[in-house]
C-alpha cells in the first residue's frame, strides 16, 4: 500500500478535484473498520456514491455495503463482468477491471498469483463481483476452476435470479417455472445449487444470505476476504433483487429481501474448521482492541 | 532457485551477445527464448501442436527461469488470465493452436484494445472441418483484424528471434499492444534446425510496470477511480468517439511497432534479387520452400526474386510495393485455402492483376518447390519443356 502518494502537498491540494480532496481527508483508506465500516455509512467519504443504478436497486444497496467492508480498500482490487453490477462497481474508488463475458475470476487467478510475486510480502485483497448469469451460466468452467484450483480470492455473486442488464432473459439461478424471456413456458428446471458447488470446489468460506441486515452482510464479507488471504477460496452468493425485472414496486423492495430470506435465501455459512479458527483469532483480537 | 543471470537489454540480446550455434526444433527455439526473456508468468493449455512448446516452458519454470506457471481450464480461461497478471504489471506468454485460438480469440482480441503486452506463440494448424492436427495457417487471418502484432517465423531460427524481440516489442511504451509470433505446427515446431542462441545466463532487462502508458491495476496510488476497461455504455456522439479514438490509437500502436521490426530484427521484409521479372512474396514455412525455388531459379539463370514477410501486422504496405515495383509476375505460395496474404499482396500494389493466386497447400499438405517452380515457368511462358527435361 502506498498511503504516502495519497496526502497532497498543502498547497496543491486547492488545484485537485474536490472528490479526490474528500477521499483523502474524509475516505476509508487507512483508517480502522471501527472508524468506517457500515456502521458508520454516512458519516465518511464513501467509495461507492453517485452510481446509474436503477431506483430502488437492491444490487446497488449491497454493493455499496461490499465497499464500505472492505479491510483494506487502499490494497483491493474488483473485478466484474457484463451485467448491472459492474455500472456501480465502476464507479469505485477502487480499481476496478472489465474483461470479457464471465472470465472474471480467470482474470483473478492471473492477478492473484502476479500480486503474490509482485508484492510477497504485503496483501493485496481480490475480489470478483458478478452477477448470476456472469458467474454460473457463461463464466461457470472459469468460476469452478478458479476455486478448484484454490486461488485465493473473493467471489461474490449478485443474483438478482435473471438477466437483469441485457433484459430479463432467463438464468440458471432462475427459480423453477419462472416465465421470463427466454422461458416464455416457464423455466424448467431449478436454481443451480451454487454453494453446494462452491462447497465441492473447495471454497473454504461460503455464505449464501439476502443482505438485509447490513452488520450480517459486512461480516461475511469481511470473513471472505480474510480468508482468501491465507486460506483459499471463499464465495458469497447473496441476493439482489431486479425490481425491474420482477416488477417489485420500490417501496417493496426491503420486504422482497426479507421474504427471500425467509425462503431460498435463508442464511446458510460454510467453513472450514481452518477458517473457523482463522475468524476465532482474528475477530477477538479486535474485540480486545475495541475494549 | 537462484540462477546467475544477467540483465541486458534487447539491442544487445539480439544484435550483440556472441551466440552459439544449436540443433533444436521450432518448439524449443521458442521455449529458449522464454528462457532469456525474464518471463513472470506463463499459462498453459494443451492442444497439438502447442503442447511442445508449453511443455518445455513448463521445464524452464521447474528450472527456476520463470516465476509461475500453470495450467488454465481451457483457452478462454487462459487468455483472460494472462489479460490479468499482464494488468497486474509482470511479464506473461502463452501459446496456442488452431482451434485453441480460436477458443481464446474472444479474449485475444480485446488484448490491443485492453493494452494488455503479452507475447503469445501461435504454432499453426487446422482449424475447419474435417479437423486435422496438421498445420495449416488459416487461422492466422483471424488475428489479422485485431490490432494485434503479428510476427510470421520461417524457421527456428526466426522462431528463437522474433519471439525473444517480441518481449521488448510489447512493453514498449509508444506499443503496448500484445505481439503474437507464428510458426508453421510441425513443419517447424518438431523439425530441427540450426538456431544460433546466446547464453541462457543473458536475460531481457526485467519488467518495469511503471513505465507503462496505462495504470498498472495494483493500487499502488489510491484513491483513484480507474477501471480496465469497461464498455463504453451509452448510444452517443461520444461513446461512438471514444470508441474510434480508442481503436484508433491501438492501430496506430500497430504501426509504431514497425520502428522496431526494424530495429531488433532488421526489417519487415527480405528481399532478394530486387527488380526480378518473377518475384515470389512468401511468410512462415512457405517462405523457406519460396526460398529454395529463388535458389533453384537462380541455378537456372531465371529472372526471379524473392520477398520474404516477416510482420503480417503492422502491414509493410510500401516495402512490398518497392521490392514489387518491376515486378511482371508476382506468386504467392501459402499453407491455407484463402490465401490472405494473397490478398494483402494484392492490395498493396497498383497493378494486381499481376499475382498469382497461389500455390496453396493445406489440410497438413507440404509445399513442394516443384509446386512453386511450375508457377515460375508458367509465368516465364516456358513450361512444359523445362518441366519435362
Amino acid at each position: 500500500m502506498s498511503l504516502k502518494y495519497m496526502t497532497p502537498a498543502s498547497k496543491f491540494k486547492r488545484y485537485l478535484p474536490k472528490d479526490y480532496v474528500e477521499l483523502v481527508d474524509y475516505g476509508p483508506f487507512g483508517k480502522d473498520y471501527s472508524e468506517v465500516g457500515v456502521k458508520n455509512m454516512g458519516t465518511f467519504k464513501e467509495l461507492v456514491e453517485e452510481h446509474p443504478m436503477c431506483s430502488g436497486c437492491w444490487m446497488a444497496y449491497y454493493i455499496k455495503i461490499i465497499f464500505a467492508s472492505l479491510p483494506n480498500p487502499e490494497d483491493t482490487v474488483t473485478i466484474g463482468t457484463a451485467g448491472c453490477g459492474r455500472l456501480a462497481i465502476s464507479q469505485a474508488a477502487v480499481p476496478f477491471i472489465y474483461g470479457n463475458y464471465g472470465d472474471q475470476n480467470a482474470i483473478a487467478s492471473g492477478l492473484t498469483r502476479a500480486f503474490r510475486q509482485r508484492f510477497p510480502d504485503r496483501q493485496k485483497d481480490v475480489i470478483t463481483i458478478a452477477g448470476d448469469g456472469g458467474m454460473m451460466d457463461i463464466g461457470f468452467s472459469m468460476t469452478m476452476h478458479a476455486w478448484f484450483r484454490r486461488e485465493k480470492f473473493t467471489t461474490i455473486m449478485l443474483d438478482n435470479e435473471v438477466y437483469g442488464n441485457t433484459g430479463g432473459q432467463e438464468s440458471g439461478m432462475s427459480v423453477e417455472g419462472a416465465v421470463l424471456k427466454m422461458s416464455p413456458k416457464g423455466k424448467n428446471f431449478g436454481k443451480m445449487p451454487a454453494t453446494q458447488l462452491a462447497i465441492t470446489a473447495g471454497c473454504v468460506y461460503v455464505v449464501k444470505m439476502s443482505p438485509t441486515n447490513i452488520n450480517k452482510a459486512s461480516k461475511a464479507i469481511r470473513r471472505a476476504i480474510f480468508a482468501a488471504r491465507k486460506l483459499g477460496p471463499t464465495f458469497i452468493h447473496a441476493y439482489t433483487s431486479c425490481n425491474i425485472e420482477y416488477s417489485i414496486p420500490t417501496p417493496d423492495v426491503f420486504r422482497d429481501a426479507k421474504e427471500k430470506e425467509k425462503g431460498r435465501f435463508a442464511f446458510e455459512e460454510y467453513m472450514t474448521p481452518e477458517a473457523k479458527e482463522l475468524f476465532a483469532t482474528i475477530e477477538s483480537k479486535k474485540k480486545r482492541e475495541v475494549s | 532457485m537462484s540462477l546467475n543471470k544477467t540483465y541486458k537489454d534487447m539491442d544487445y540480446l539480439l544484435n550483440e551477445a556472441p551466440r552459439e550455434q544449436h540443433f533444436i526444433t521450432g518448439a524449443q527455439a521458442m521455449a529458449e527464448a522464454v528462457k532469456r526473456a525474464s518471463v513472470d508468468m506463463a499459462i498453459a493449455y494443451p492442444i497439438t501442436p502447442q503442447s511442445e512448446v508449453m511443455h518445455l516452458v513448463g521445464d524452464i519454470y521447474a528450472q527456476g527461469h520463470i516465476k509461475e506457471y500453470y495450467r488454465a481450464e481451457e483457452e478462454l480461461g487462459t487468455m483472460s488470465a494472462i489479460a490479468g497478471a499482464a494488468r497486474a504489471g509482470v511479464r506473461v506468454f502463452t501459446a496456442t493452436s488452431g482451434p485453441g485460438l480460436l477458443r481464446g480469440l474472444e479474449a485475444i482480441v480485446s488484448w490491443p484494445g485492453h493494452r494488455v503486452p503479452c507475447v503469445l506463440g501461435v504454432l499453426t494448424r487446422v482449424i475447419n472441418a474435417p479437423l486435422s492436427i496438421q498445420p495449416d495457417n488459416i487461422e492466422m487471418a483471424y488475428l489479422m483484424h485485431s490490432g494485434i502484432v503479428m510476427l510470421h517465423a520461417e524457421n527456428q531460427q526466426d522462431t528463437f528471434d522474433f519471439t525473444l524481440a517480441a518481449f521488448a516489442i510489447t512493453e514498449k511504451v509508444d506499443v503496448y499492444i500484445p505481439v503474437s509470433v507464428a510458426t508453421e505446427g510441425f513443419f517447424v515446431t518438431h523439425a530441427k534446425g540450426y538456431v544460433d542462441m546466446m547464453s541462457e545466463e543473458l536475460a531481457f532487462t526485467e519488467p518495469d510496470p511503471y513505465h507503462a502508458p496505462v495504470p498498472v491495476m495494483d493500487n499502488e496510488v489510491p484513491p483513484a477511480r480507474i477501471q480496465r476497461d469497461a464498455p463504453v455504455q451509452k448510444s452517443n456522439f461520444m461513446s461512438y468517439l471514444i470508441h474510434s479514438v480508442w481503436q484508433q490509437e491501438v492501430w496506430d500502436s500497430n504501426r509504431r511497432a514497425m520502428k522496431y521490426i526494424y530495429q531488433y530484427l532488421g526489417g519487415p521484409v527480405e528481399v532478394l534479387n530486387p527488380g526480378a521479372d518473377v518475384m515470389l512474396v512468401a511468410s512462415g514455412c512457405a517462405a523457406a520452400q519460396a526460398r529454395e525455388a529463388h535458389r533453384y531459379a537462380q541455378e537456372e539463370g531465371l529472372s526471379v526474386g524473392f520477398v520474404k514477410v516477416r510482420s503480417i501486422r503492422p502491414w509493410p504496405t510500401d516495402e512490398i510495393r518497392d521490392a514489387l515495383k518491376d515486378a511482371k509476375t508476382v506468386i504467392v505460395p501459402e499453407h491455407n485455402i484463402i490465401g490472405w496474404l494473397c490478398k494483402e499482396v494484392k492490395a498493396s500494389i497498383p497493378n494486381s492483376g499481376i499475382v498469382v493466386e497461389g500455390p496453396r497447400v493445406y489440410g497438413g499438405m507440404t509445399l513442394p518447390v516443384e509446386l512453386i517452380m511450375t508457377e515460375i515457368y508458367d509465368a516465364l511462358g516456358m513450361e512444359s519443356e523445362i518441366l519435362q527435361a
